[in-house]
């Protein structure tokens, strides 16, 4: 190995600057949860680090007005499952990240690096679609955002142009009613890549719902924004055959390849069977009652 | 249940080595370090099966900082010979060409060659500059494939052996055996009920959390050290004696701390390349292997495929039973075949059995043992098999078990008759049980499998040495793997009548005891056990002599009792009785330093039979399985330590559970191997756990001093058909393949009413 340059800026332009001076071989440093691991394998081989923890916006969570959060892109995942407000409006989104690794992992690694790393396997990004959150990106242009289902394009790649970073994610105020759940099956119950994810949304006003938005990961090479299975779900009372016909769009929805983690019919069965299980559980959250996810 | 009652055996202090081991300070395999140390790579087949048409290493070896390059020429030729190492038998052959590929590369992963250089990353620049020319052949990996007519062959020299007339043309089956009992046509004719089933394992890797290490220094005088983690540095030195053509007493091995063996760690690959190196470039060469090489390159289990045919009466009684196993050896023949075949109904006393047993080569690396080799595969079909009689029969599966189950006297279908064996008392254990007694939960379903182990005796030595203050160090030469050094020490304190804390156990290197065979076979608490007890009893033996001596009385006047010397009777005199302290403190006026030997061929190892249970719960719309609860029941003789009885218990079984539920290998249509890490590669976690509840049942061992049967081994063998017994009878559908995975398992009930309704 060649040297590395470790660079950790206290602001987001000087973070901005250094990774355009690195050129292509310049890598934000997060939790480093996926990096470290990359580097060790000799997948990564950066010739410039840049660590983001000592910039305050990326590693703090500021609520906004009106019920919306700001998180930073770096803050981990045990912090984000101990800010209370936060686990109270998106219990689902809190859920996912707090699924990633194991109390260790969690320690460090973050939504952001969860989002940039663009696994399509990747728990936090299913719930954050289903949640509508916003990615605020800053780059050699200044800054621009995009909405979360857009940021992955292919597997381990993402719209940031070069000398680009991920500033924060923003979850927009819950509507009243609302809640969200995900859910991910994994063969063990906990240090396992999902075989498939699934964040579901819902609004429900006198139990029928009026609002929902379904990220499906695992099974495409990009986590997917199912909008025919929230078509499935607006409208019903989650009554059977609405919970069925959104099933069946998550299934059509899948185009899933034959791995070691999964068959493809498998996978695509799982879908429909999660979505049913999800969007119960997000239901109940949003009539009030607590329930945990099962897996 | 033991009648004995003792002081120190039986109870519970700490570990010699717990304290290091929680704070680091233990030194593992990969902690060895000396000046000017080189690091060594091995460059590797990514094929797997392919000529090796040429190996230019030039570029390699002129890159700035690298020291030396081995190929397999480097290493001499050896006889197609077969030696015993581990629990396993090997061909110097084969060993050479594990070691470092010749003709041919049989596996990917395959070492071709090897560098030693200034830094790791030096090293791997050279490795990129080695040329290798290949000529690739077809591969196969499945065992089933390997066997039939046209499948690639590996050795062109193999003919099956065991086959009448001797066979003209090459196979991958290595070898056929057979076991024969009685008149198996006959039984069948006399059966009522006949079962009858076929069953797939899936090649498993030990997946010791170290990764094999070691470091290797050659002197200019020919000497050679070596620091390695290992389940047996007496074994080391000898394959890399035999290996490099280095007489024994030139080569010195010194075991670090071992972070799990599991069998895996009874064979060399990296120290006769590591020694190779270090004697090329006058350095010594530290070599560290990647978890990837090491479940690309290192010796897994195989994976297995069965047939059992089972008949019995409608009361329960088996008449006839008759088996098929096919093992994959890996590259190499010597799959453990043998084990397997005779484990197989070792736990019932039946009259007709056949057992034929077939060992299979195929382009995956050559096996090791894994905790009681083969037993666990050839297990699963078995008791998969007795739990669907039982299902058929309507009949408690122990009671089952208990009307069929092997006892004093049962002549097994391989030869032997068993002696005193605990398998009735664990099968009543396990049925009175609280666990077995407890009502099972709505949703969920209980099942149960028993397993059987030989354990092993053989060679051990051990000295007990007294120190001026009075206090003891005993020594062996049998890495610890499961708190033996604390099972060794308590033995030792109960002989002396000493406190436990007086008596310090080590393992000493090659040269400083006498030899010991492997950690293997669950042998060490026995056999080491029963060296160190002898030994003592000769230290005991002297310190009377030195206690006469101060006496003025004959030695024959004196008893050991209670840690003391005491006069015989009144006859010898009134004399105080003198304390290992008190006649210690006087050694230099008595006769010297007061030690003791011991070696031996421990002979009589007791079989060691166990029981398990377990309630599951399976999701039927994902395939998951839940484990409830599980309980581990075995006969272990005597528990010296019992929380390291339980540990092994309990390890046991969770390996077990792994291999029934998501550990597998997985190849792709290249015949690479697809999940070579943790993350893909499924070892339970745990969070996937219930707590392992153990049941210690004690049935002496009439061949230890102590009553000791090993224990290591025996709960790795009822797990895989205890979960898929519990499964069967959870959701209806029996997997007959292992692993039970949520992908095997949701597609198998999907597919079950679909046949049904065919
Ligand atoms: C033992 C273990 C278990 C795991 N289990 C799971 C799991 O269950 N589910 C799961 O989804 N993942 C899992 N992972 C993967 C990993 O932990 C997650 O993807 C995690 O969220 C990554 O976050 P991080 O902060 O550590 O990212 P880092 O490793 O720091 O970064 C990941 C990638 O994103 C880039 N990056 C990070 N932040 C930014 C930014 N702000 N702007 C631009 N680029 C950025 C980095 O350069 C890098 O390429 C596991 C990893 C390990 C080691």
């Amino acid at each position: 190995m060649s040297d590395i340059k470790y660079l950790a800026p206290g602001t987001i332009e000087e973070a901005v600057k250094a990774m355009q001076a690195a050129g292509g071989k310049g890598f934000v440093l997060a939790g480093g949860t996926d990096l470290l691991v990359q580097m060790r394998s000799g997948a990564r081989e950066p010739q410039t680090i840049v660590d983001v923890k000592k910039i305050p916006e990326m590693t703090t969570i500021e609520e906004l007005p009106g019920g919306g959060f700001r998180i930073g892109a770096a803050v981990s995942g045990a912090v984000i499952g101990e800010h209370k407000k936060l686990v109270a409006a998106f219990p689902g989104v809190v859920e996912a990240i707090n699924l990633i690794g194991s109390k260790q992992v969690q320690g460090r690694a973050s939504a952001g690096g969860n989002l940039c790393n663009s696994s399509p396997a990747a728990d936090s990004v299913p719930a954050m679609v289903a949640a509508g959150v916003t990615v605020q990106i800053a780059g050699p242009n200044g800054r621009r955002e995009v909405p979360v289902e857009k940021f992955p394009t292919a597997p381990g790649r993402n719209c940031l142009q070069p000398g680009e970073i991920v500033v924060s994610l923003t979850l927009p105020a819950p509507a009243a009613g609302s809640s969200d759940a995900y859910l991910r099956l994994i063969p063990r119950t906990e240090m396992d890549i999902a075989v498939v994810g699934i964040g579901v949304s819902l609004t429900l006003k006198d139990g029928t719902v009026t609002a929902a938005r379904v990220g499906l990961g695992a099974v495409a090479p990009t986590v997917l924004l199912v909008e025919d299975a929230a078509k499935a779900l607006v409208g019903s009372k989650l009554d059977d055959a609405a919970l069925e016909k959104a099933a069946a769009a998550c299934r059509a929805a899948c185009k899933p390849i034959n791995d070691k983690r999964g068959t493809i019919e498998y996978r695509t069965k799982i879908s429909g069977v999660l979505l049913k299980r999800a969007a119960k559980i997000a239901a109940q959250r949003a009539s009030g009652a607590t329930v945990g996810g099962t897996h | 249940m033991t009648a004995q009652v003792y002081k120190w055996i039986g109870t519970r202090p700490k570990r010699p080595d717990g304290a290091d081991k929680v704070t680091g300070r233990a030194r593992f395999g990969a902690d060895f370090n000396m000046p000017g140390q080189l690091i060594g790579r091995v460059l590797r087949s990514p094929h797997p099966h392919a000529v090796i048409k040429s190996i230019d290493t030039s570029a390699a070896a002129a890159l700035p900082g690298v020291r030396a390059v081995v190929t397999a020429a480097d290493f001499p030729e050896q006889e197609n010979l077969i030696v015993p190492a581990g629990e396993m038998q090997v061909n110097l052959r084969d060993v050479t060409r594990t070691i470092m590929a010749r003709e041919k590369v049989l596996y990917e992963g395959h070492p071709v060659a090897a560098v030693a250089a200034a830094s790791e990353a030096i090293a791997k620049q050279a490795l990129a500059l080695i040329k290798v020319e290949y000529a690739l052949l077809p591969h196969v990996i499945d065992v089933e494939e390997a066997m039939k007519d046209g499948a690639p062959i590996l050795h062109d020299h193999i003919r099956t052996d065991g086959v009448q007339p001797v066979p003209t043309k090459p196979s991958n089956i290595a070898k056929r055996i057979e076991n024969l009992k009685g008149d198996v046509a006959k039984g069948f004719a006399e059966a009522e009920v006949v079962i009858e089933r076929k069953y797939t394992t899936a090649p498993v890797h030990q997946a010791y959390i170290e990764p094999h290490a070691c470091l290797a220094s050659a002197a200019e005088d020919g000497q050679v050290s070596v620091w390695t983690t290992t389940q047996g540095h007496f074994q080391v030195r000898g394959f890399c004696s035999r290996l490099l053509q280095i007489e024994t007493s030139q080569i010195r091995v010194t075991p670090s701390e071992i972070g799990g063996g599991f069998g895996g760690k009874t064979v060399v690959y990296l120290e006769p390349v590591a020694i190779r190196l270090s004697q090329k470039s006058g350095k010594p060469v530290k070599m560290v292997m990647t978890r990837e090489e090491v479940f690309r390159a290192s010796g897994p289990a195989p994976g297995g495929a069965m047939t059992v045919k089972i008949g019995a009466k409608k009361d329960g009684r088996i008449v006839a039973a008759d088996i098929t196993i096919a093992l994959q050896a890996g590259a190499f023949p010597g799959s453990p075949i043998g084990p397997a075949c005779w484990c197989s109904m070792a736990c019932y006393d039946v009259d007709n059995i056949r057992v034929v047993g077939f060992d299979v080569v195929s382009n995956r690396p050559k096996v090791a043992a894994y905790r009681a080799p083969g037993a666990p595969i050839s297990s699963f079909a078995v008791e998969s098999t007795i739990d669907i009689l039982a299902q058929e029969l309507g009949m408690d599966p122990i009671d089952l078990r208990l009307k069929n189950a092997a006892m004093k006297g049962t002549k097994t279908h391989y030869g032997p008759v068993f002696d005193r064996i605990g398998l009735v008392e664990c099968l009543e254990a396990a049925k009175n049980s609280a666990h077995y007694k407890s009502p099972v939960k709505p949703g969920h379903a209980r099942g149960i499998a028993a397993g059987f182990w030989f354990n092993v005796g053989a060679d051990s030595s051990a000295a007990a040495h007294v120190g001026e203050d009075g206090t003891v160090t005993v020594i062996s030469g049998n890495p610890d793997i499961g708190g033996s050094r604390a099972s060794l020490a308590l033995m030792a304190a109960e002989e002396l009548g000493v406190d436990y804390d007086k008596v310090r156990a080590v393992i000493a290197d090659t040269h400083s005891i006498g030899f010991n065979f492997v950690t293997g076979g669950s042998r060490v608490t026995f056999a080491t056990g029963m060296a160190v007890v002898n030994a003592t009893k000769d230290a005991i033996k002297e310190l009377r002599v030195r206690a006469a001596k101060i006496w003025g009385v004959d030695p024959e006047g004196v008893v050991w009792e209670g840690g003391k010397a005491r006069p015989a009777g009144h006859n010898v005199g009134e004399f105080e009785p003198l304390t290992l302290a008190q006649i210690a403190a006087q050694a230099g006026k008595t006769g010297g330093p007061i030690n003791g030997h011991a070696q031996l061929n421990a002979q009589g190892a007791g079989p060691g039979f166990g029981v398990h249970i377990a309630d599951v719960r399976v999701d039927a719309e994902t395939g998951h399985v839940v484990i409830d609860r599980y309980t581990a029941v075995q006969d272990v003789g005597t528990a010296i330590h019992p929380s390291y009885v339980e540990g092994q218990l309990q390890g046991g079984a969770v390996q077990g559970i792994g291999w029934a539920l998501n550990e597998e290998y997985i190849y792709n249509a290249k015949g690479h191997l697809d999940n070579a890490g943790f993350l893909d590669y499924r070892i339970p976690v745990a969070s996937d756990l219930p707590m392992i509840e153990t049941i210690l049942v004690e049935v002496p061992n009439p061949h230890h001093p102590y009553g000791v049967r090993g224990v290591g081994e025996v709960p790795i063998v009822p797990p895989l058909a205890t979960i898929a017994n519990a499964v069967a009878r959870a959701c209806g559908t029996r997997m007959t393949s292992l692993p039970i995975s949520p992908p095997r398992l949701s597609a198998a009930l999907d597919a079950a009413p679909k046949l049904a309704a065919e």
